[in-house]
């Protein structure tokens, strides 16, 4: 390999973070700049929906790292800056403004967009999106008990957001498109569960229903729907999901395909250019086929696996897929991805609130969706990466602990 | 501010003063101590910020949660003073504190 003096990395989220602090805990010692939009240092989105919405969490704790901390590791970070152009053939990156960077290796670490609200009046004040800690800090002065809220989409943003609401004392609603909550991500089942758990904490819903039009004049007063009636309300919030950033990568002539392309080692089509996290299209190893993942466990694998590549270290395994939702008391966490299943086995108690759901195909496992069951979260995402095979009759077997089910069934 | 030892699981020592109300796991991560990988930042979502705290100091770290300690008994090579750092909260109490850290998180 060609000596690398300095790696780019475009995006300075927690894929970019961990990309530039991963190539130094390998040994890299050329020249590191990490370039983020954004004006913090990188940051968690996860708690964006949950404990930062809630004001539980401040903003240092949100920081991946103080801004120190890659001034430490002798990694530039420059924030407030964007990348508008890659000159693929002269290994330039050119800043908004003008400035042109060298690199020997690129990361494109671009994340996502928010899908915006197609509708007339999305643009009133008191309409929210939700996908950066400013977009946060616009809501959250919102957050006052009594006001109205619509939710408009019901997966996991426009859930924890509820949630939040509700704990704070807002008035909420949900508009859904889809026939149930969460019907990208989960079974009927599930969808169930989480359905009747919000409406028990107060939480309104309207399914099969699509906003039409934001109405009001100086400031959103209601969402009109598409059969004509209205939700009234003082603020709405869109959670209708997101967009892999990818333009950059199109205009540097990289192959995209809903994601940059890349493959198991993050290449994309130019062997200097590398892309990870939420913009990818990558391959999922265990389930032989390709994705798109949007999660923290995407972004720090990626990051793990570009630096691997750029050091030539030994590469990380891949992980099952996993992810996590925090809504009241509810701790969801997901392993694998259910897609295609053929055989669902849900173990333990809906009503205690402590159950897990497997997915199966042709009576492998496939995914498991856990609630308050970190054992089943767990052993299940392990049986998952060794492609095992499980009776239902032992995955809802409530007489013993999960681990020696996980155990005999590796045996 | 109260000061915790991380030692790797090679023997290297790491002394970092942690804010009180921050979690041992913050306190390593934010100061780049290798080894603790907290992927999910402190959710208790993922087993992969696993120590051993020390002997003298086990008594003084409080209870773990049933949450924490099912996600305990999935992680490698579980000692009796193993804790989740993100579920440890620093405290004055704290000062001088040792934590090690296994010799991998997955």
């Amino acid at each position: 390999m060609s000596e690398i003096g300095r790696v780019i990395i475009v995006g300075a989220g927690q894929a970019g973070g961990e990309a530039a602090i991963r190539l130094r805990q390998l040994g890299f010692k050329g020249e590191i700049m990490l370039i983020g939009e954004e004006p913090l240092p990188p940051y968690q989105r996860p708690p964006l929906s949950k404990k930062f919405l809630s004001g539980e969490m401040p903003e240092d704790r949100l920081l991946l790292k103080p801004a120190e901390a890659y001034a430490e590791e002798n990694i530039t970070l420059l924030t407030g800056k964007k990348v508008v152009w890659i000159d693929r053939s002269q290994k330039k990156a050119r800043l908004e403004g003008g400035r042109e960077l060298g690199y020997d290796a690129l990361i494109l670490a671009t994340g996502s967009r928010v899908r915006a609200l197609p509708v007339a009046g999305a643009d009133l004040p008191g309409v929210f999106m939700l996908r950066t800690a400013a977009d946060v800090d616009a809501l959250r002065p919102e957050f006052k008990p009594g006001k109205r809220l619509v939710v408009i989409g019901a997966g996991y943003i426009g859930l924890e957001v509820a949630a939040v609401a509700r704990t704070l004392g807002l008035e909420v609603t949900v508009l859904e498109a889809a026939a149930r909550p969460l019907a990208r991500v989960t079974s009927p089942e599930v969808s169930g569960f989480f359905l009747d758990y919000h409406a028990s904490k107060g939480v309104r819903f309207a399914l099969s229903a699509q906003a039409a039009v934001i109405k009001g004049d100086a400031r959103v007063r209601a969402v009109g729907l598409k059969d004509g009636s209205e939700v009234p309300c003082d603020l709405v919030l869109a959670g209708i999901g997101i967009l892999p950033e990818t333009s950059l990568a199109e205009t540097a002539g990289l192959k995209v395909e809903d994601g940059i392309v890349v493959d198991r080692q993050a290449r994309t089509s130019d062997p200097s250019i590398y892309a990870i996290g939420d913009c990818v299209r990558r391959p999922l190893v265990h389930y032989d086929r390709e994705g798109r993942l949007e999660s923290v466990h995407n972004a720090i694998e990626g990051g793990k696996i570009a630096a691997a590549m750029i050091t030539g270290s030994a590469m990380p395994a891949e992980e099952v897929p996993w992810f996590w939702s925090d809504q009241y008391d509810l701790k969801l966490q997901i392993a694998g991805l259910s897609t295609g299943y053929d055989q669902l086995v849900i173990r333990g108690s809906m009503e205690k609130r402590a159950f897990a759901a497997f997915y199966l195909k042709a009576g492998k496992l496939l995914a498991v969706d856990a609630v308050n069951s970190p054992a089943e979260f767990l052993g299940g995402k392990r049986l998952i990466e060794r492609g095992a095979s499980v009776a239902p009759a032992a995955l809802s077997d409530m007489s013993k602990p999960f681990k020696e089910i996980m155990t005999a069934a590796l045996a | 501010m109260p000061k915790i030892t991380y030692v790797e699981h090679n023997g290297k020592e790491h002394v970092i003063d942690v804010a009180a109300g921050m979690t041992v796991m913050e306190g390593a991560v934010k100061h780049n101590v290798p080894g603790i990988d907290a992927d999910c930042g402190g959710a208790c979502a993922c087993a992969t910020c696993h120590v051993y705290v020390d002997e003298a100091w086990a008594g003084k770290t409080g209870e773990s949660s049933g949450m924490e300690q099912s996600m305990l008994d999935f992680a490698n090579d579980v000692q009796p003073t193993s804790r989740l750092s993100c579920q440890i909260k620093v405290t004055a109490e704290l000062d001088g504190l040792v934590v090690r850290l296994p010799q991998s998180q997955h």
